[in-house]
């Protein structure tokens, strides 16, 4: 039995962790050394600077400026977007009426499920250049065109949507979230069905109205996945390049107007790119790594609650 | 709760606790309600459909009308923006990914799934180690490693032009690399749940431990192979920020190997469809059908096994 277990091991381990760690692991640890030196990328020189490229971030008004943004997605597109699908979800799988006294969701429910998740197997970069279409400034934009229809502006003065420094990140926000709400519909549905209809039976029995039933059972029982969906979706928020990059003004990986919209991953890439500033590129990328880790640990710790069995 | 029309009788129903509402099954006269979330969801399936419907009918009508109203019709329906948009190397870009996907799909499932079993079947020295060492690789966005990744990979064409940048294969290894650690994290949980008897028996009767895997265990991981195999083409076929940053030509001539969804992003944003609309709005539809397709045909599949993959 024991013949042959070795080689068979090793064999079977070697190529995926050659790959793993050779292009994975060893290039996140290359970013923490190259933050310490002033390569430009181009060349293989460069000279160790000590910390200068983090003193250099902390007076960095456009990373203060990304940083914050990154914060303000990290916030808002978890809470929109999971308070949404969880509105959905509920309705779609124990929100409809019963005509038996059966548990079941609205009239329809399999339509809204298979059309909501629709954004999520189009490419990011595919509803980039769409939702551009969409926030064009004149009224050939889909958006500028809804709003003049209904008389709320006009042909002579459209909306500026991704050119107007306070409206840019709110657009980028309803992009996020219009393409994540149907695949966290479908993951809090998956997760719904897994609890017993005889709760929900009970707690009408006992003349629940639908939002305490909403609050009381199926919330506190789907706690484990919203924390999940709350991970995925801060990941999202951290990353966000290929939407930002691709639909807001300003050359070489968008966050414009004027920084507006500037998120850590855009400023990283220009500045490793174009600047020819690989060695402060990697600092951010460091920033960005404990940024990262520190959250995952909080949010996880905040959100803690016992496992309810069922 | 003023109406007490008792029609609705819930299964199971004891003594004389009242039912309020007329075929409601919760407390709250859902009338009103039903409305409201039934409007709700109805507007949300508007706002997802009209961009998608949009940009299909823009594929049919003329420059002048897109540059107009956003509200006009197509004058007649004709192709002719989907061989321009074609011709402009969508067709190509589609290629491209195809040739990657087929590549790092099938690479990843096999050594994924090589990587979790032998963690998952086998005892041995640093087998906690190696699996940990995989689960952390899933924690952290790509862009972390962006900048090393471009000059490993520049390395590895100077062993190989096969390797380099812009290159398929450089490519589909680097797809393969960063879809390991999670592929590696759901199949090691998929085959601990197999049952161990049937691989003992395999082994009693002198099948060899390779034999084993592809005859036996392979097979019986089948329900899981496919749930992170469709999780794997979604999540590579929306790559961006690799391809944007690998798969640029480094010199003039190169032959441009971009993937679709950065093809697209590129002619939207250079001169490629500056005075064709039409033809933008057939590259978006040409990018748009088959994914849209594929998943209207296997749609139970792709949400199943997506859920299933995100909830281990």
């Amino acid at each position: 039995m024991r013949h042959g277990k070795y080689p068979f091991i090793v064999g079977f381990l070697f190529l995926p962790i050659v790959l793993y760690v050779g292009l994975v692991l060893w290039p996140y640890l290359q970013t923490f050394g190259y933050s310490l030196t002033n390569w430009s990328g181009a060349s293989q020189e460069m000279d160790f600077i000590g910390l200068d490229n983090y003193t250099r971030l902390l007076d960095d008004e456009v990373f203060a400026g990304a940083l914050w943004h990154n914060l303000l997605l990290l916030i808002l597109l978890p809470v929109v977007t999971i308070l949404i699908a969880l509105f959905f979800a509920f309705m779609l799988n124990v929100g409809g009426k019963g005509g038996t006294g059966g548990v079941q969701g609205v009239k329809g429910a399999p339509f809204y499920k298979v059309v909501f998740f629709f954004p999520q197997v189009l490419s990011i970069a595919i509803l980039a250049v769409l939702w551009g279409a969409v926030y064009r400034t004149d009224q050939s934009g889909l958006a500028n065109g809804i709003l003049i229809k209904l008389g709320l502006a006009t042909v002579n003065d459209p909306v500026q949507w991704l050119s107007d420094p306070d409206l840019v990140m709110w657009c980028v926000l309803a992009v996020l979230v219009w393409s994540g709400v149907g695949f966290y519909l479908v993951l809090f549905s998956a997760a719904m069905q897994g609890i017993p209809k005889d709760i929900y039976e009970a707690a009408l029995l006992d003349g629940a109205k639908r939002g305490q039933t909403f609050f009381k059972i199926t919330l506190p029982l789907l706690w484990e996945t919203v924390q999940t969906a709350w991970v995925y979706l801060a990941i999202v928020a951290m990353d966000a390049f290929a939407l930002v990059s691709s639909i807001t003004p300003g050359a070489y990986f968008g966050g414009g107007p004027d920084h507006h919209s500037e998120l850590i991953s855009t400023y990283l890439m220009r500045s490793f790119l174009r600047n020819g500033e690989a060695g402060y590129a990697c600092a951010m990328g460091v920033v960005i790594f404990f940024f990262t880790l520190i959250l995952t640990i909080v949010s996880l710790w905040a959100t803690k609650r016992d496992k309810i069995e069922y | 709760m003023t109406t007490l029309d008792k029609t609705a009788s819930v299964p199971g129903q004891r003594g004389t606790k009242p039912e309020p509402g007329k075929d409601q099954r919760f407390a709250d006269g859902g009338g009103v309600l039903n409305v409201f979330s039934h409007g709700f969801l109805a507007v949300w399936a508007v706002l997802i459909l009209l961009p998608l419907l949009w940009v299909v009918l823009g594929s049919f009508k003329t420059d002048a009308q897109i540059n107009g109203s956003a509200w006009s019709w197509p004058a007649h329906w004709g192709f002719d923006a989907f061989s321009r948009a074609w011709s402009k190397g969508i067709g190509g870009f589609f290629a491209n990914t195809v040739i990657v996907l087929l590549g790092s799909v099938t690479l990843t499932m096999l050594l994924g799934s090589m990587a979790a079993y032998v963690l998952a079947r086998y005892e041995f020295k640093g087998n906690r180690f190696i699996y940990y060492l995989f689960v952390a690789g899933s924690m952290f966005p790509v862009y972390l490693a962006l900048v090393p990744l471009f000059f490993m990979v520049r390395n590895l064409g100077e062993i190989s032009p096969y390797l380099g940048l812009n290159s398929y294969a450089g490519l589909i290894l680097v797809y393969v690399a960063y879809s390991l650690p999670f592929t590696v994290f759901f199949m090691y949980s998929f085959f601990r749940t197999l049952p161990s008897a049937v691989h003992e028996a395999a082994m009693l009767d002198g099948c060899s431990h390779t034999r084993t895997f592809f005859q036996i265990m392979v097979p019986m991981a089948k329900p899981g192979l496919i749930s992170v195999g469709i999780f794997n083409v979604l999540g590579q076929w929306n790559q961006y920020i690799l391809p944007v940053t690998l798969m640029q030509p480094t010199t003039a001539g190169e032959a441009d190997h971009s993937m679709l969804a950065q093809g697209l992003v590129n002619l939207a944003l250079q001169s490629g469809y500056k005075s064709d609309a039409p033809a933008l709005f057939a590259g978006m539809t040409i990018a748009m059908l088959p994914v849209l397709v594929v998943y209207l045909s296997f749609q139970r599949q792709v949400q199943a096994g997506l859920t299933s993959a995100t909830l281990k």
